[in-house]
C-alpha cells in the first residue's frame, strides 16, 4: 500500500487531445486538503475535470486507493468520489432535500426509492451543512449561497473518500466560504475525507490547504506546503503581480501606493496608523511612517502603501540616528500627522519628536 | 410535506385515470351513428348485438380510441425524454424535426410498397419511420455539438422540419392518385382508419419502450442535474445517451407510422403532468406523462371528430390549438423564474 490515497503519474491535461498542461505529478495523503491556485484561464479546472473523469486525461494516469481510475467503472468510482462542480444547474421543480438525496444514487436499488438508511444520511448532510431549514423549497428558488451548500450535502451524502470541488467559494458571501472551508476541514480531519478543490481566494486557501498546487503555464508551477509556496515573489510571478502587493503574513491585498514626494510625516504605533494610511494612498497623497518597528501592524502596513518608513531595530529604545532622520522628515513635510501614538519606555523619544513637530506648527491630530 | 406530495401525485394519478376512463365511453358513445349505452355494453363484454353497430364498435371506434391513447403516451414520453436528453422543456420531436423526418420516409415507403403491392405492414412503417426518426436526430445531434444555445437548435430543428415536409410534399405530387387519397390525410395527421392490427403493433413496440423508459427513470433523474454530475453519480453517460435518443426516436417513429405527424403533444402535456405533480421526477412522470398524452389525445380526437361533424379535422389542427398556447405560456413563466 502506498502512502498516498490519490496520485496522478505524469498527467497530461488539455481538449480535443491537445494538452494544455503536462507532467502532473501530484501525490495526495488521505484527509489532506489539497487547493489548486493559479490565475483565470490557467487550467484548473481542467485539471480537476480530468480527474473527475469528465475529459478524458491526454497522457498518464491517476491511482486512487492504489487502483489505476481508468479500470474503475463510473459506478464503483461513485462510491469513492463525489465532485461539486462550477456548472449552473437547473433541476426543474426539485426541493433541496431532493437535490440532496440525489447523492445517494449509488446505494439505492433500480428505481433509486430511498431506503431508511439514505433517508438517514440525506438528513445527516443536511445537517452538516446547515440547510435542514430549506429542505422543503425549491432548488431554483433559493440563492447561490444556499445552492452551493446543498450541493455540498449532495456530494457529502455520496459517502465519498475524496471529495473535488470546483471554485465551491465562488458565489458566496465571506460568512458562507467560511461555513463551507470550515465544513471542508472538519470532514478531512474528524473523517479522513480527502478533499480537493480550486479556489480564486488565495488568501483562503493558504489558510484551509494542507498542500497547494500552483497551476500556471505548460507544467505545475509549484506544489508544496502553504509555507513553502506562500512567499512574495512566487505569488507575485504566479499572478503577474505589477501593480499593489500580496501580503503573505496576512493574506491581504494592498493597492499601489500613491507616488511622488511624500509632504506628510505619520506618526502612530502600536497599530493606530493604518486607517490613516488606507485614507491616504486613497487620497492618493505619498506619505512617510514613523517611528515604527518591524513586526508591528503599522510597520506591515506602511511597508506596501509609504513612500517611506523610518523603523528602529526590534524592542530598542529609538536610537540618536533614527531619532534625527525623523527630525528631518519633520522638517521636509507640510504637516505631521498624530495618528494616536502610544508611548511607552522603548519609544519614548517619540514624545519629544511630537513636541518638535508642535514647536514647528505642523502637528496636526486625527479626529477619531 | 413529503406526504403531501405524495397525495398531490395520488390525486393527480387518479384524476387522469377518471380522465381517461370517462373519455373512452365518451369517444364509444359519440359518432354519426347513435348507439345506444346499454347496446355499446352489450357489444363490448357480450360481443353481440345488430352486425353494422358491431362492427362501428369493434372495427372503427374502439381501435381508434386505443390508438390515440397508445400513440398520444408515447408522443409525450417521446417529449419528456427528449427534453430530459436536451435539457431544455421546449424539446419535442415535432419541433426538433423528428416526426417530420419519420413522415418523409414513410411516405416515400408507402409510395414504393403500394407501387409493388396493395398493402404495407405496419412494421414495414414503423421501420421506414425509425430511420427518418434517426435521420432527423441525427442532423439535430451534429447540430447540437455546433450550436450551444437551446434557441438556435430548435430553428435548426424547425427547419429540418420544413426540409422533410418539401420533399414529403414533392413526392406526394408525384405519386399516383390513389396513394395521395392516402397520403394526404395522413400527413396531415389522424387517428382514423386503424385497424386491431395497426393496434396490436404500436402496442407491442410503444409498450416495450415504456417499460424501458420506467426502468431507466433513476439515470434519468440523475441525468436531470445535468450530465457531469450524472457520471459522478456513476451514470455511464455515453451509453445512456444513446439509449435516451434511441427511445424518443422509436416512440415518435411509431406515433409518425400509424397517425402522422402530430404537433406539441410532446411539449405541453410533460409541461401540464409536472406542474400537477409539482415535481419532475420521472419514477412518476413517466407513466404520468404517458397517461396524460393518453387523455389529451383522446380529447383532442373527440374533438377533431365532432366539432363539424360530418366533416373530419387534422388531429394536428386540434393538438396545435390546445398545446400551442400551453407551449407560450410555458415560455413566458420560465423567462419570469430565472
Amino acid at each position: 500500500m502506498s502512502e498516498y490515497y490519490f496520485q496522478t503519474e505524469k498527467m497530461a491535461v488539455g481538449y480535443d487531445g491537445r494538452a494544455l498542461i503536462r507532467n502532473i505529478c501530484l501525490s495526495i495523503k488521505k484527509g489532506e486538503i489539497v487547493v489548486l491556485i493559479g490565475p483565470n484561464g490557467s487550467g484548473k479546472s481542467t485539471i480537476l475535470k480530468s480527474i473527475t473523469r469528465q475529459l478524458r486525461m491526454i497522457e498518464g494516469r491517476a491511482v486512487l486507493d492504489a487502483e489505476d481510475m481508468k479500470e474503475l467503472s463510473y459506478r464503483e468510482l461513485s462510491k469513492k468520489m463525489a465532485v461539486v462542480l462550477t456548472e449552473r444547474i437547473h433541476p426543474e421543480l426539485m426541493t433541496c432535500r431532493e437535490v440532496v438525496a440525489m447523492g445517494r444514487y449509488p446505494y439505492t436499488g433500480r428505481l433509486g426509492v430511498l431506503g431508511r438508511e439514505d433517508e438517514r444520511q440525506v438528513q445527516s448532510a443536511m445537517e452538516a451543512v446547515h440547510i435542514l431549514d430549506i429542505g422543503e423549497k425549491e432548488f431554483l428558488a433559493v440563492s447561490d449561497g444556499q445552492r452551493q451548500r446543498v450541493l455540498l450535502a449532495r456530494a457529502i451524502c455520496q459517502e465519498p473518500e475524496i471529495i473535488v470541488l470546483d471554485e465551491p467559494t465562488s458565489f458566496l458571501d465571506i460568512r458562507h466560504k467560511l461555513e463551507l472551508l470550515d465544513i471542508l476541514r472538519r470532514m478531512a480531519k474528524e473523517k479522513q475525507m480527502t478533499i480537493l478543490l480550486s479556489l480564486h481566494e488565495i488568501d483562503l486557501a493558504q489558510k484551509c490547504a494542507d498542500r497547494i498546487v500552483c497551476v500556471k503555464g505548460e507544467e505545475i508551477a509549484g506544489y508544496g506546503t502553504p509555507e513553502e509556496i506562500f512567499t512574495e515573489e512566487r505569488i507575485r510571478e504566479l499572478y503577474d503581480l505589477e501593480e499593489g502587493y500580496y501580503d503573505t503574513t496576512f493574506g491581504s491585498l494592498e493597492l499601489r501606493k500613491p507616488e511622488g514626494k511624500p509632504e506628510i510625516l505619520v506618526l502612530s504605533s502600536g497599530g493606530t496608523g493604518v486607517m490613516t494610511y488606507r485614507r491616504l494612498q486613497k487620497e492618493n497623497r505619498p506619505f512617510i511612517a514613523g517611528i515604527l518597528y518591524p513586526g508591528e501592524v503599522d510597520y506591515q502596513t506602511a511597508k506596501y502603501l509609504a513612500a517611506r518608513v523610518i523603523e528602529e531595530k526590534p524592542f530598542e529604545a529609538i536610537s540618536d540616528e533614527v531619532y534625527e532622520k525623523a527630525v528631518r522628515a519633520v522638517d521636509e513635510s507640510r504637516y505631521v500627522l498624530d495618528a494616536g501614538v502610544r508611548i511607552g519606555r522603548w519609544n519614548s523619544r517619540m514624545k519629544d519628536l511630537l513636541e518638535y513637530a508642535e514647536k514647528s506648527g505642523k502637528l496636526r491630530k486625527i479626529d477619531k | 410535506m413529503k406526504g403531501k406530495g405524495n397525495a398531490r401525485i395520488a390525486a393527480v394519478f387518479l384524476l387522469l385515470i377518471a380522465a381517461f376512463g370517462f373519455l373512452v365511453i365518451l369517444n364509444i358513445n359519440t359518432g354519426n351513428v347513435k348507439i345506444p349505452v346499454a347496446e355499446i355494453l352489450r357489444i363490448i363484454f357480450l360481443k353481440e348485438g345488430n352486425q353494422m353497430e358491431y362492427n362501428i364498435i369493434w372495427k372503427i371506434r374502439l381501435p381508434r380510441i386505443l390508438m390515440a391513447a397508445i400513440l398520444g403516451g408515447a408522443l409525450s414520453l417521446s417529449g419528456f425524454l427528449l427534453q430530459t436528453f436536451f435539457e431544455n422543456p421546449i424539446a419535442g420531436p415535432f419541433v426538433l424535426g423528428i416526426s417530420s423526418g419519420a413522415k418523409m420516409t414513410v411516405a416515400l415507403a408507402m409510395i414504393y410498397f403500394l407501387k409493388q403491392s396493395a398493402s404495407v405492414s405496419s412494421y414495414t412503417l414503423i421501420l421506414a419511420a425509425f430511420a427518418g426518426a434517426m435521420l432527423s436526430t441525427g442532423f439535430i445531434l451534429l447540430l447540437s455539438r455546433k450550436i450551444r444555445h437551446m434557441a438556435g437548435l430548435l430553428v435548426g430543428g424547425i427547419m429540418i422540419g420544413y426540409i422533410c415536409s418539401a420533399v414529403t410534399d414533392f413526392v406526394v405530387t408525384f405519386a399516383d392518385d390513389a396513394d395521395i387519397v392516402n397520403l394526404h390525410g395522413w400527413s396531415q395527421g389522424s387517428f382514423s382508419g386503424m385497424s386491431f392490427g395497426n393496434v396490436r403493433a404500436a402496442a407491442f413496440i410503444i409498450g416495450i419502450a415504456l417499460l424501458v423508459s420506467f426502468l431507466l427513470s433513476k439515470p434519468i433523474g440523475a441525468y436531470q442535474m445535468g450530465e457531469a454530475y450524472a457520471q459522478s453519480m456513476g451514470v455511464n453517460v455515453r451509453r445512456f445517451r444513446v439509449v435516451l435518443i434511441l427511445l424518443s426516436s422509436v416512440l415518435s417513429a411509431t406515433v409518425t407510422a400509424f397517425a402522422g405527424p402530430i404537433s406539441f403533444v410532446g411539449i405541453a402535456v410533460p409541461f401540464l403532468v409536472k406542474r400537477g405533480f409539482k415535481t419532475a421526477r420521472p419514477l412518476f412522470v413517466i407513466p404520468g406523462t404517458f397517461l396524460g398524452g393518453a387523455v389529451f389525445c383522446m380529447f383532442c380526437d373527440l374533438i377533431a371528430r365532432m366539432a363539424f361533424a360530418p366533416l373530419e379535422m387534422s388531429i394536428s389542427a386540434v393538438t396545435s390549438l390546445l398545446g400551442a398556447p400551453v407551449v407560450i405560456y410555458m415560455m413566458v413563466r420560465q423567462r419570469r423564474e430565472r
